[in-house]
């Protein structure tokens, strides 16, 4: 029905900024196409005038004032990351 | 004296008021327990120092005279609740010597109420699967066995949770339930689960997998239990926007075996093909337990559940495609780069290294899924069937006050079984995912033995926010079912 093919993977892998190697691409294909052809039966379901239902939750989104309530807490925020320098995350160059 | 690793949350929190053994004996005691069973790989990360301090202090709290709900009570936390200082994995290799600098909102109402932790429990891979085999930390072991003596699972995601209460080597343990993982683990350990309703207890600091649909609630060995520890993990909190802002009320008064008059639902679209004869046979039983307790019993239709498990398999995904869009080996986690790389390769360079093969699938099937050009066909559409899910509830609840249905469709399977094929495992969730697409509270009670000598599960579902509807029903079935049966070596 909606077989993936491996260039479609290659694009889903780069969206998900996965790194997949060209055997695992084809093995991927076809997992992935096994779990569309699995939810495929949906489409036969009446959904005609039915809202999306996004959340269970019965609330609107609660606001609060404006304010700062949390801060100052630099070293616990970097205290995990991979590599810090002068209190910043450190990424590989973006800008040549 | 008595074994106190066999006692329950309830008899243990009476007994260390009545001054019988101390937190310190009690802990002493699991961390035992914990030694002798770590064949089962049911803990990521034992804790036994801060469980010895956590005692201690506990003792020395009740020595001047005030006690928590929680009191002293050595439990174990599935590794998906971020707990201050103590690695936090979600069984995920990316996130391997993570150590939290803040406690879950859950872990943090616990451990106010007096909890003594023991460690971290194992679990699928950010929570995705029912078998826990998809652990970076490898595999956990089902202490009950079947007749040939193999190794079996103990479902999952929340299976070292559920191996740990089994095998007494915690006296409770919190999972979390996105589409069975509370309930499924319970039945196949012989032990109870509940998941509760979506917004009871706060999600606030438990690593992420489907927001819409995870939920945190307790393992334990009997329905009292489970009342006593949602008590201590509920209630609403200001970092979750999504937890319901209402009372929590005191559910074990809830128990009262009285369910005279109630009228419990029966979905016949739970009688699915093909479904073997001793849950068949197991349903029934639990259908006359409760009728013998004055129950009517009312035949109800859900008629959208065959589509539940494939609105699941989108929705669950495209909500975890981006949760764990986070993972970017830059803030925390693995990082993988090598010289002269750019920002993308160690992204996808870490990402590959850190994920497992079940979440990296999931992963694509979500960001597949809400791609441009698809986005209405799958995840928009399945949003509709969620709400014709929700409808199907709905209207049972019009009549009924609770539904009955087995948890899973088999007992516990042999670790390696249902591999190789994503879909075979996914089935195991079918009964669980309906009421997890809309938010209902639904509690796992050991009620049977399979023919191979396995614990077999029913599931009560309830209206929103009526969870002592389904302890007390729960309480009743419980009793009337008497499961006494353990696993080998725990009996007694």
């Amino acid at each position: 029905m909606s077989s993936l093919d491996k260039e479609t993977v290659r694009r889903i892998a780069y969206l998900s900024r996965i790194n997949v190697s060209e055997e695992g691409l084809s093995e991927l294909a076809g997992d992935l196409t096994r779990i569309l052809d699995f939810v495929e039966e949906l489409q036969e379901v009446d959904v005609e005038g039915c809202e999306p239902l996004t959340s269970v939750a019965d609330l609107t989104l609660p606001l609060r004032k404006d304010e700062v309530t949390d801060g100052n807490i630099q070293q616990k925020v970097l205290s995990n990351a991979p590599m810090t320098d002068a209190g910043c995350f450190v990424v590989p160059k973006v800008v040549e | 004296m008595t074994d106190l690793t066999k006692l329950t949350l309830a008899e243990a929190r009476d007994g260390l008021a009545k001054g019988d053994y101390t937190s310190v004996e009690l802990t002493e005691a699991h961390l035992k327990s914990m030694d002798a069973h770590r064949n089962l790989n049911a803990y990521i990360t034992e804790t036994p120092e801060k469980a010895m301090e956590m005692a201690k202090a506990s003792d020395a709290k009740r020595a001047k005279g005030s006690a928590g709900k929680m009191e002293g009570l050595p439990i174990a936390v599935k590794d998906l609740f971020c707990t201050e200082g103590v690695q936090t994995t979600a069984a995920s290799h990316i996130l391997e010597g993570f150590k939290p600098e803040y406690e879950s909102t859950v872990t943090s109402n616990l451990f106010g109420n007096g909890a003594v932790m023991l460690g971290k429990a194992n679990l699928d891979e950010f929570a995705m699967g029912s078998s826990n085999t998809s652990s970076y930390y490898g595999n956990v072991v089902n202490p009950w066995k079947d007749k040939s003596g193999k190794d079996l699972v103990p479902g999952g995601s929340s299976g070292g949770s559920a191996a740990a209460v089994a095998a007494n080597m915690a006296l409770a343990a919190t999972g979390t339930d996105t589409g069975g993982s509370i309930r499924q683990p319970a039945s196949y350990c012989g032990i109870v689960g509940l998941k509760p309703t979506y917004g009871r207890c706060s999600r606030w600091g438990i690593v992420a997998f489907a927001s819409s649909l995870d939920q945190a609630g307790p393992m334990t060995k009997t329905v009292r239990d489970a009342a006593i520890m949602l008590g201590s993990m509920a209630g609403h909190d200001a970092k979750d926007s999504t937890s319901a802002p209402i009372a929590v009320p005191d559910f074990e008064a809830a128990l009262t075996d009285d369910i005279r008059g109630m009228k419990i639902g029966i979905p016949k679209e739970y009688r699915v093909d093909g479904m073997p004869e001793e849950i068949s046979k197991l349903w029934d039983d639990g259908v006359a337990m409760l009728r013998d307790a004055g129950a009517e019993v009312v035949d109800v239709t859900l008629p959208h559940t065959k589509y539940a498990l494939g609105t699941y398999y989108i929705v669950a995904p495209a909500e975890a495609s981006s949760n764990l869009a986070r993972y970017d080996g830059l803030r925390y986690g693995q990082r993988v780069m090598d010289e002269g790389d750019s920002l993308d390769d160690m992204y996808m360079k870490s990402r590959a290294a850190g994920f497992g093969k079940e979440v990296q699938r999931r992963i694509m099937i979500g960001t597949y899924v809400l791609s441009a050009g698809y986005y209405d066909a799958y995840y928009n559409k399945a949003l509709k069937v969620r709400r014709r899910i929700y409808q199907d509830f709905e209207g049972a609840f019009g009549q009924v006050d609770a539904i009955l249905t087995p948890t899973a469709p088999s007992a516990a399977f042999a670790i390696g079984e249902n591999e190789g094929d994503p879909v075979k495992m996914y089935l195991n969730d079918v009964f669980t995912v309906p009421a997890s697409l809309a938010g209902l509270p639904g509690l796992s009670v050991p009620t049977g033995l399979s023919a191979e000598g396995l614990p077999l599960g029913l599931q009560l579902i309830g209206k929103p926010f009526d969870e002592e509807t389904v302890l007390r029903v729960g309480g009743v079935l419980e009793g009337a079912a008497n499961f006494t049966a353990k696993p080998a070596g725990q009996e007694g």
